[in-house]
């Protein structure tokens, strides 16, 4: 699952020094890592997707102003249809519903970022920290992970966001705490496979102790599979986002698409066949996690080759 | 919340290795040990629903009165008659020794027991799911094995493509899209389907069979829709890793036609992984169909889950929480119980 490995750097200090040859190294392997990533045409598309949605998300102040969230001086009357005025129509407040899916970007990418993050950093800790040093206390808190993998995640969240207050902050504890066992399993095999390997052996004989072995040879090798398991979990971290701000349980202050697709519900969209308050909405989100998990399949086939993704 | 598709399961269904030692003899051992760490895992579902749910905000008993007014004193009685009173421990000891048998409590807001709700409510979910995953787990093994068959080909790449999309998206949004479209009908489509519920309450015998199917159409094919790219990804790439075998040319060397190949001796190795699949699917499906249940107003387990948190109504929420945990161990159970006499590779 590792790149394509050059031998580690040598110890001798003469010119030029260990960390430029370290750096060096690096590049290397990002240019080679870029160059494989280009073939893969999907993996492309979802990063120019990204960057699509990212640049809205960025530039959301100066495209439709800060103040589309308010509801006392909503522009138009409540649940317009769509116009020139309103591309889109309005809600049931009389907000721009444009305004607010552009807005309501800034807010998915965040808490899927941050959620991802938060679960894989958890799953990488707990992955290297049990693959490394093995024994009862490996096996102690795999038991724990497994645990956490038989709870269901969706109900686990919900209760967690039940139970906290509705903050923007809760969503992304729930999401993270409840999914980064998948993470740990994958890491642990993989830094189990990786300290079987002589260099490991030899940083040790040269009196390299725990913290050396992990940080510096164990995690750069699982590193590019936690860059595929965060892509791939963001967009399910923004799905699950999504999820909750449909059920009440967001922040009711915070314009979310999960959030919309609630007021949408409320407003009565579905009953009246308002499908242009309801789809666009619903569309951002598919998008977005799509974009992610293009992205994420195509880092996962240039690191194993072997899974045969489509080009 | 759905895992990450990708990649074939490469590991044991519970996500462990299981374990390659020992001979034939050793089943009843391996056995065992599945047994013991199910058993292992329902008691530690049992204690997270207790604790994890004593810390939900809200005063039940206030819950329970539905804001009716009541004494200070009727308060305390009510507390005595739920147990309520007692140190946390003691409600924990009970809580467990109830559990053990089959006693989840009383609901607060049904005054029924918890079992009997349970009891009345899963026969609809159990419908509801299992038609789902029994058709999207047929559609994803047969679309997956298409796609790896024909690798890199143009239908390869729509099936993906359009696998990809459809588990991106939302399942109660495409629930409720659904809903607009096909129950409420928008331009020139006409209203269909039923918006929700599962029978409309004025037929019986075949007619009653025909009415559920005709409730069940848009909620099966939203579960469906949402569902089986899981399947069919994992079927694809573990196909693909059997393409690249020998048995394979030597059984296209003795003259077999391409699709004996492909349904004789391809097939039946790649499906393990995706058997595997299927069942730790069906114990997901339980917990997952709460938006669907929820959009659908479909009378099953989710829905329930979903009226039961927002009182909230703690014992019905531990039970339905066990219930969904339990299913999730039983089917792990049941994959990993199976999976090595399905290989004979593994496990024995």
């Amino acid at each position: 699952m590792t790149l394509e490995k050059t031998p580690p750097a040598s110890a001798d200090p003469s010119s030029p020094s260990a960390s430029s040859l370290a750096w060096a190294r690096r590049r290397g392997s990002v240019a080679r890592f870029w160059k494989e990533y280009r073939t893969h045409r999907a993996g492309l598309l979802g990063l120019a997707g990204l960057a699509f949605i990212a640049l809205i998300a960025l530039f959301a102040p100066l495209l439709v102003g800060g103040d589309v969230q308010s509801v006392t001086n909503a522009p138009g009357t409540a649940l317009e249809k769509p116009s020139g005025e309103f591309p889109l129509g309005t809600d049931q407040f009389g907000r721009s519903l444009l305004g607010l899916l552009i807005w309501g970007a800034r807010i998915s990418l965040t808490v899927g970022l941050l959620a991802a993050a938060l679960s894989v950093a958890i799953g990488t800790l707990v992955g290297v920290i049990a693959g490394h040093y093995g024994g009862w206390f490996a096996t102690v808190v795999m038991r724990i992970t497994d645990w956490f993998l038989v709870m269901p995640t969706l109900v686990l969240a919900i209760v967690l966001a039940t139970v906290m207050s509705r903050s923007i902050w809760t969503v992304i504890l729930a999401i993270g705490v409840t999914s980064w066992p998948t993470t740990a399993r994958l890491v642990r095999a993989q830094t189990i496979a990786v300290e079987s390997r002589p260099y490991i052996e030899r940083a040790r004989a040269l009196g390299g102790g725990h913290g050396h072995i992990m940080t510096r040879h164990v995690l750069p090798n699982v590193m590019p599979l936690v860059l595929a398991q965060t892509t791939l979990g963001i967009s399910s971290a923004i799905l699950t986002e999504a999820t909750l701000a449909f059920l009440g349980l967001g922040d009711p202050l915070i314009i979310s698409w999960g959030g919309m697709l609630q007021d949408a519900r409320e407003a009565g969209a579905v009953s009246s066949g308002h499908w242009w308050y309801l789809a666009p909405p619903g569309i951002a989100i598919a998008f977005v996690a799509l974009a992610f998990t293009l992205c994420g399949r195509a880092i996962e086939a240039v690191l194993n080759p072997k899974l045969g993704v489509a080009r | 919340m759905r895992d990450a598709v990708d990649g074939p399961v490469k590991t044991g269904p519970s996500g462990s290795a299981p374990t390659t030692s020992g001979t034939r003899t050793a089943y009843p051992l391996y056995v065992a040990g599945k047994l013991g760490g199910a058993a292992v895992s329902l008691l530690a579902v049992l204690v997270t629903s207790f604790f994890l749910f004593r810390i939900i905000p809200g005063d039940p008993v206030k819950a329970m009165t539905h804001g009716v007014p009541t004494s200070a004193e009727q308060l305390a009685t009510l507390r005595k008659q739920f147990g309520l009173d007692l140190p946390l421990w003691q409600q924990f000891t009970d809580y467990c020794g109830r559990a053990l048998t089959g006693d989840l409590g009383t609901s607060y807001q049904f005054h029924a027991p918890v079992g009997e709700l349970i009891a009345e409510k899963l026969p609809a979910t159990l419908l509801l799911t299992g038609t789902a995953v029994l058709i999207y787990s047929a559609l994803g093994l047969w679309l997956g094995t298409r796609s790896a068959w024909r690798n890199g080909s143009l239908s390869d790449r729509v099936n993906t493509g359009v696998a990809l999309t459809l588990w991106s998206v939302p399942s109660f949004w495409l629930g409720l899209l659904l809903i607009i479209v096909f129950s409420v009908g928008i331009g020139p489509v006409p209203g269909m389907f039923p918006t929700g519920g599962m029978e409309s309450g004025d037929s019986s015998g075949f007619g009653y069979v025909l009415d559920v199917a005709h409730h069940m159409v848009l909620p099966v094919a939203t579960l469906v829709a949402v569902g089986y790219a899981q399947t069919l990804l994992v079927m694809r790439s573990s196909l693909l890793d059997e393409m690249g075998g020998d048995y394979l040319t030597t059984a296209r060397a003795k003259g077999l036609r391409d699709d004996l190949v492909r349904r004789r001796h391809a097939v039946p190795n790649a499906l393990l992984p995706t058997v595997t699949m299927v069942f730790i699917n069906l114990g997901h499906v339980a917990a997952g169909s709460i938006l669907v249940e929820t959009v659908f107003s479909w009378p099953g387990l989710g829905g329930l889950f979903y009226q039961a948190l927002s009182v909230p109504d703690l014992p019905l929420v531990q039970g339905l929480f066990v219930v969904f945990a339990g299913a999730m161990i039983l089917m792990n159970l049941l994959a990993d119980l199976l999976y090595p006499l399905l290989d004979p590779r593994v496990g024995r």
